[in-house]
């Protein structure tokens, strides 16, 4: 089961009350070459890929906390180039890494903000102008060239520079899907499954070292343990020594 | 008018590795000591195994006042200081709060460079243009302080010479030293065993490293849980010998020790004879003048060195302690950088672990192999470890084999990501004419001081170090299985760096030296200064242990000579 974690079949328990924002704005038919299943609000069905995956879906009404809308979308194209969906399983699209972004870019990268705003538009106009569409009407290919193109700085209009937005919004990626699921991102822990990650634990046996990512991934968040809570105010905070000193 | 307070004994600016350790040997001879934090008490609680806030988004330093007090950075003197990174941290425990927690002795040829080198291969082969001295006293005078901060902070490790016996499962070039480890060493790891295996089979001494780490239960507190999340948080369960957790307590225990958090020192005051009076601080919208027979400055080294700067006064036109001009020169960061990566055809289960928790290896260190055919001297301590998370694994190289983005790029991660490994290459680093801090002319702290401007680079003997260690180490990697290795290049700028040392160096030459043998000042004798800044060469291994030998050993030699000291 370890191993293969990854690709998950469907698990009832994750069966989505409501539409994403994501679904819904693929629903509206702007998603380009991605195909995206009509029958059921609940699936994604990787481009690429013949099989498919089932996402719980987030909570609905959810803000965009930092970016437009059409940022948004055209970020969530994007991430999807960066980290596919593809046969191989769950890529940044199941992440959430998207809404990761979005939430941090509004709290503890907000200095990045502006220079998502300029570049997105500036990758936006470079479609325009070479595709006669915005990024992500493209397909695959051209969002792929595209990008390269941003990454080796030969798209125009880049914040900082084009290499040093890429390189800014990969690492953003990255931390969106395989960072811990508080934050927004890693959703379903599809992140820490693709690279075989057992998760979180408070101590680790030699016997569980020697395991390693044949152990069984334990599907926890620092935040399931309420020590590291607001939860836990009954904790006593030890160790400070003596009284009368702060 | 500064708000005048009830005079104390001494004054620690700073509740770190170095103030956090001297506070002890005060109080326990009945000296009362306020010590005055910038930041304040964290606890277990405060570090969560989380990646992304303590790893990536570098919590909580990145929050603290030292933020905003980050040094600028410039190679050499024609080039513009860019502000950018700083290891500082403000807490009770300071740095040891997120520590790697390797905690080594320097080995005794670091004590005497120069001479050391005149007698084995000549005076020529001292780089010309380095400052570098031998300390004012070998490694035997510091042993018997090394001895008591390991065994009251709580260090595990593998002895390699206890009083002449040499052990092959320890460091067999480690100087004399007159006792074990209070612990045994953390324990190995898959891939730590297939690293040690690899230096048997060429013939080099693999041992594991010393930690300020638990590896059973000790002093009420229990062992390492090998979670994988030491680097860069504090300890979930205290493991982690922090000052926080060890010395501090005790001392505040004694009822001599007054701990006054989130109060930032901005001025050490004088007298017109040049003898300090106490320290200015800020704390709320209040400033407080801390009266006090002795100051002892144990901030992290740009602190120290900037405290001292910003001190101006009628004794000291230029600063305090720089009538001789000598704060801020002999400044080093220590060579760390030049990493090898390398790329293994198998997982190496590396998901739990720590930093401290690794191989090393010292025969191509120091002086412990001969230079007659090299074009250097001093050397590199060979470091693997564990500690693997996931958003970092996910960053790691592709090793050529794949583009950084895309399914290629994710096929390469869902493969390697547990099969790569980063060395960690600590190289001998002297001081030189041209490396030095001071106050940076235009960036300002929030405060509106002037921040600590670097100015340094490494030169050639570092970077022949780092080309020679490169070799070594790709040797190892290969002979451990490794399929692809990558050789970085050998360094430039010296940045802002958690290995920082000298800018107040100790020296019984008052002409090229801040403070004496004991670490008290040759300009101002009621002031010591604690921490790296006093050191004069780095050795090719962390610095944390020696700077808090250094600071029990000012501060027993203050409480042995309060008399006269005070007087």
């Amino acid at each position: 089961m370890a191993k293969n974690s990854g690709k998950k079949d469907t698990q009832p328990d994750d069966l989505p009350h409501n539409l994403s924002r994501r679904n819904l704005l693929k629903g509206a038919g702007i998603v380009g070459a991605a195909a995206v299943g009509s029958t059921a609000a609940s699936q994604v069905i990787a481009q690429d890929s013949p099989q498919s995956y089932q996402v719980s879906s987030p909570a609905a009404l959810e803000a965009l906390e930092a970016l437009t809308a059409e940022e948004a979308e055209t970020l969530e194209a994007i991430c999807d180039c960066l980290i596919p969906s593809d046969e191989n399983g769950p890529g940044a699209k199941e992440a959430r890494a998207v809404h990761y972004i979005d939430r941090s870019l509004a709290s503890n990268n907000k200095d990045s903000r502006h220079n998502y705003m300029v570049s997105l538009a500036a990758i936006n106009d470079y479609a325009q102008k070479t595709r006669g569409a915005p990024f992500y009407q493209l397909i695959r290919d051209h969002q792929n060239s595209i990008l390269s193109g941003v990454q080796m700085s030969k798209v125009p209009g880049c914040a900082p520079s084009g290499s040093g937005f890429f390189n800014m919004l990969r690492n953003h990626t990255i931390d969106g899907t395989f960072s811990d699921p508080y934050y927004g991102g890693n959703q379903n822990f599809v992140g820490w499954d693709m690279i075989r990650y057992p998760g979180i634990r408070l101590t680790a046996s030699e016997t569980e070292v020697a395991q390693g990512a044949e152990l069984e991934p334990n599907h926890q968040s620092a935040y399931d343990n309420e020590t590291y809570t607001k939860m836990a105010r009954n904790i006593r905070m030890s160790n400070r020594g003596g009284s009368g000193n702060a | 008018m500064p708000k005048k307070l009830p005079k104390t004994d001494v004054v620690i600016v700073g509740m770190g590795a170095a103030g956090g350790v001297a506070a002890l040997p005060l109080s326990n001879a009945g000296i009362k000591v306020t010590g005055i934090e910038a930041g304040g008490w964290l606890s277990p609680r405060d570090f969560a195994p989380d990646e992304l806030r303590n790893g990536a988004r570098n919590w909580p330093q990145s929050v603290q006042k030292a933020a905003g007090e980050a040094p600028t950075v410039r190679a050499t003197s024609n080039d513009v200081a860019v502000q950018g990174g700083h290891p500082m941290m403000n807490a009770v425990g300071g740095t040891t709060m997120h520590y790697w927690a390797q905690s080594w002795r320097l080995n005794p040829w670091d004590f005497r460079v120069v001479s050391g080198t005149r007698e084995r291969y000549g005076s020529h082969r001292v780089p010309a243009d380095s400052t570098v001295e031998d300390w004012p006293f070998g490694y035997e005078e510091l042993e018997p302080y090394y001895d008591k901060v390991e065994y009251a902070v709580g260090i595990s490790g593998q002895a390699g010479n206890v009083q002449g016996a040499i052990n092959p499962a320890g460091n067999i070039f480690e100087g004399e030293r007159l006792r074990d480890y209070p612990m045994r060493p953390l324990r190995s790891s898959p891939f730590t065993d297939l690293m040690s295996e690899a230096a048997h089979r060429l013939n080099w001494n693999p041992f594991q490293g010393p930690a300020a780490i638990t590896s059973e239960l000790y002093d009420g507190r229990p062992p390492c849980q090998y979670h994988g999340f030491c680097n860069k948080g504090g300890c979930h369960v205290r493991s982690k010998s922090s000052t926080a957790f060890t010395t501090i307590p005790k001392a505040i225990d004694s009822g001599n020790l007054d701990v006054v958090t989130f109060a930032r020192v901005v001025n050490i005051v004088t007298d017109n004879d040049g003898k300090v009076t106490g320290v200015d601080y800020i704390k709320g919208n209040e400033t407080f003048f801390q009266p006090a027979d002795v100051v002892l400055v144990a901030s992290y080294a740009y602190e120290n060195v900037r405290l001292l700067q910003l001190s101006k006064s009628r004794a000291f036109p230029n600063g305090l302690s720089n009538n001789a001009g000598q704060v801020g020169k002999h400044y080093l960061s220590h060579h760390q950088g030049s990493p090898v990566l390398a790329l293994y055809p198998k997982d190496l289960h590396n998901w739990y672990g720590l930093p401290a928790q690794g191989v090393a290896i010292d025969n191509w260190a120091d002086d412990n192999f001969d230079h007659g055919d090299l074009d250097f001297i001093g050397g590199a301590n060979l470091w693997v470890h564990t500690d693997r998370k996931p958003m970092s694994a996910a960053k790691m190289s592709t090793f050529g084999e794949s583009r950084n983005w895309g399914s290629e790029w994710k096929a390469f991660i869902m493969e390697n990501a547990d099969r790569g490994n980063t060395s960690y290459i600590q190289k001998t680093t002297l001081p030189y004419e041209g490396n030095y801090l001071d106050l940076d002319p235009l960036v300002k702290d929030p405060l509106g001081f002037p921040v600590t401007r670097i100015t340094a680079r490494y030169r050639e003997n570092e970077k022949r170090i780092a080309a020679f260690a490169s070799d070594k180490m790709e040797q190892w990697y290969l002979e451990a299985g490794a399929t692809k290795v990558i050789k970085t290049g050998p360094g430039n700028a010296m940045g802002a760096t958690t290995h920082a040392y000298g800018g107040t160096r100790m020296g019984n030459n008052s002409e090229t030296n801040v403070v004496n043998q004991w670490g008290f000042s040759h300009e101002a004798p009621n002031l010591g200064i604690l921490g790296a800044s006093v050191m004069g060469t780095s050795g090719a291994r962390n610095p944390t242990l020696t700077v808090q030998a250094l600071a029990w050993r000012s501060a027993e030699y203050l409480a042995n000579n309060w008399r006269s000291m005070v007087g």
